[in-house]
């Protein structure tokens, strides 16, 4: 009663006619990796321009009409009035008619002049702090940038001493601090952990609840041939989704690709394969498809938020690092930004290897002992 | 009984607390069609499940083919065909297709030609592009049977496989199974139909999960030891009604437009025949007690199990 290539090859075949069968299923298969894509690559951005900004305005002299206009070329603020009193200004920040508020000091310009350091006043709405986030690192530098340009010739003495505006901020591998150069290659993890542990979960069930696994069972046919037979096809879909994902980023997303393909490939194997254990594991547990579409969202949830792909690892609390370094994609996540946006090689992706590794043997010993010859 | 296809002795099983068969013991022997009969959920099907190595029994031992049920189930399951209760190959897979898969299960060699063949015998061959879902229940049936009969297996294990058939579908069915019983083949059949129970050379009947009576079909009667009077004339209705509350009778069923009222005290029969036949508007016949008298009385005694519910 040895492992036979031919029952799985059965399998496997078995497997690859009902995909195809069942269209709607393949066609999510594909279809849920582009929208995803297009979701979280075109409408998240968690650097938010374009804010409504008000200006009051006790001083209309060039530099202060420079910083002003340094602001809207920004990209951050969108100048879309001027107030006229303190309260006004408070009041559209409660309202939310405006993000910001910007306060320019009577004699702003003499005062910088005389080297007084006089201050602007930026009133944020810091209610949602990312959202604000980037303007406010941004303002010191658009200030400074204004105040040199407009005080030149005699005043040059005056714009090298500048006021306390001196922030420096600089964004590694991600220049222009586009979002989605980020998100997108978190995303495939994402993507692939959703779909792969999803199909794979509802897939073994599937006979159960149909009642095909008695027959299924009162076969010869080892539980290591179904394992392998069901995952398999599913690989194949994980190739093509990545496939479909890398072209995407490339084009709409124009996310670089700097690292080793050897790399990505090992790594993404290895991680698709993971998931579709996990899926497998799920199935062994869940009664129902339902209840296997349930265990997969729960499991979902942890990853997406867990995994740094929402918020930064490094932010997170010890314990909720602790159950982040448990779930695969939060390796995977760090492989896949190392080999596209880092550059990265085989060595240096080693430790996020042999970690998914060590969750992969965990998963797959659980499963192969939980999945049952018997229907007891 | 020297040579037995199964044996099974003590088997026990209990779901969530409930013993579903309970030390049961039987022995098919080969080249033998076994009836095995009981109400529902009377353990029948876990029972099967448990000869051919698809639950494990919580207690008991036993042998299929020589091969130990709690040891070997790997070789019994090469060994044996099993047809499942309700239809259970892929509905999303062709004919050809299910078969072909099957057959791959089993290792088959020169695989094609088996297939073709099963399809030729089903006389599907027309039709093996077609998916297994829309067929009928008939026809299911019928390609279920062959899937399990694909590795040509020495035993058979058929689950309720007529239930919900039609009437000339469930002959052709039986007139397969006795052509196999014919080539040597063993066949376990569970059936609620008294029609196919006398088609067996055996019968066990359980009910409670314990085994109430087994043997040869035609001694069955006897051990249940009824005696039978064929009652023919008018208004058998309010005859039987009557008769029904007649405490000498052990029952009254209704064959067409005869009755047969039967029982187990002989004597007190008698003398209800007696009786009735001095009223002169009944013609009174003793007869040999038959199968059908003895299932109906079996049934009868073992009514409370229809009301327990699930198959098991």
């Amino acid at each position: 009663m040895r492992f036979s290539l031919a029952r799985f090859r059965a399998v496997l075949v078995k497997e690859f006619i009902q995909m195809r069968r069942d269209r709607i299923t393949f066609a999510m298969m594909i279809g849920v990796p582009i929208m995803q894509l297009l979701l979280f690559g075109y409408a998240i951005n968690s650097d938010p321009r374009h804010l409504p900004t008000l200006v009051e305005m006790a001083d209309d002299g060039p530099a202060s009409r420079a910083i002003l206009m340094g602001m809207q070329t920004s990209g951050y603020f969108e100048v879309e009035g001027i107030v006229t009193s303190a309260e006004e200004g408070d009041r559209a920040l409660r309202d939310g008619t405006a993000s910001f508020v910007v306060v320019i000091p009577p004699d702003f310009e003499r005062d910088v002049v005389r080297g007084h350091s006089p201050q602007i006043l930026l009133a944020a709405d810091a209610s949602d702090p990312a959202a604000a986030g980037g303007a406010v690192a941004a303002i010191s530098g658009i200030v400074t940038t204004a105040i040199s340009e407009t005080l030149s010739g005699a005043l040059t003495y005056a714009a090298s001493s500048p006021p306390p505006f001196s922030v420096v901020v600089h964004r590694q591998f991600n220049p222009e601090g586009q979002t989605s150069t980020n998100i997108v290659p978190g995303l495939l993890a994402i993507i692939l952990s959703m779909t792969m542990v999803m199909i794979t979960a509802v897939a073994i069930v599937r006979e159960t609840e149909r009642g095909t696994m008695e027959t299924l069972i009162s076969t010869p046919v080892r539980p290591g041939e179904v394992m392998l037979g069901k995952i398999f096809p599913y690989v194949f879909v994980g190739y093509v989704q990545t496939g479909v994902f890398l072209a995407a980023a490339r084009i709409l997303f124009d996310v670089p690709f700097l690292g080793s393909p050897l790399a990505f490939f090992v790594g993404f194997n290895l991680y698709i394969i993971v998931n579709l254990a996990l899926g497998f594991l799920i199935s062994t547990i869940a009664r129902s498809q339902m209840q296997a579409m349930q265990i997969s969202f729960f499991t979902l949830l942890p990853t997406i938020l867990l995994s740094g792909f929402m918020f930064p690892f490094a932010g997170m609390p010890g314990w909720a690092q602790a159950i982040g370094s448990a779930i695969p994609a939060t390796h995977f996540l760090r492989l896949v930004r190392k080999v596209m946006l880092k550059g990265a090689e085989m060595a240096d992706i080693a430790t996020d290897l042999w970690r998914i590794g060590i969750i992969m043997a965990v998963i797959v010993l659980i499963a192969l002992r939980r999945y049952r010859q018997t229907l007891d | 009984m020297s040579e037995h296809a199964i044996s099974v002795r003590g088997l026990t099983k209990s779901f969530s607390g409930r013993r579903v068969v309970d030390n049961l013991e039987m022995v098919v022997p080969k080249g033998s069609i076994y009836g095995f009969l009981g109400p529902n959920g009377s353990g029948k099907t876990t029972t099967i499940r448990m000869m051919c190595g698809l639950l494990t029994p919580d207690a008991g031992e036993g042998d299929c083919l020589g091969f130990d049920i709690l040891q070997q189930s790997g070789q019994i399951k090469e060994n044996i065909g099993y047809m499942t209760q309700k239809f259970s190959l892929y509905e999303d897979l062709t004919i050809r297709e299910n078969l072909d898969f099957v057959a791959r299960m089993y290792k088959m060699t020169n695989r094609k030609a088996r297939v073709d063949k099963a399809l030729e015998d089903l006389g599907l061959a027309d039709r093996a592009k077609q998916l297994a879902g829309t067929l009928s229940g008939g026809w299911k049936q019928r390609l279920a049977l062959a899937a399990c009969m694909i590795h040509e297996p020495e035993v058979l294990l058929l689950d309720e496989p007529t239930a919900g058939v039609d009437p000339k579908a469930r002959r052709d069915f039986w007139d397969e199974i006795r052509r196999l019983a014919g080539k040597g083949v063993t066949v376990l059949v569970s059936t609620h139909y008294m029609d196919e129970a006398v088609q067996c050379d055996y019968i066990a009947y359980i009910a409670y999960g314990k085994k109430l009576i087994d043997g040869l079909a035609r001694e069955i009667p006897s051990m249940v030891g009824l005696s039978t009077w064929l009652v023919e004339g008018p208004e058998l209705g309010a005859l039987e009604a009557a008769l029904r509350k007649d405490p000498g009778v052990g029952q009254v069923a209704r064959f067409g437009t005869v009755l047969h009222v039967s029982g187990i005290d002989t004597a007190a029969l008698e003398k209800v025949a007696e009786r009735e036949t001095a009223k002169k508007t009944h013609d009174w016949t003793r007869k040999e007690a038959g199968l059908e008298e003895a299932f109906i009385y079996l049934m009868a005694h073992s009514q409370d199990n229809f009301g327990s519910g699930g198959q098991a």
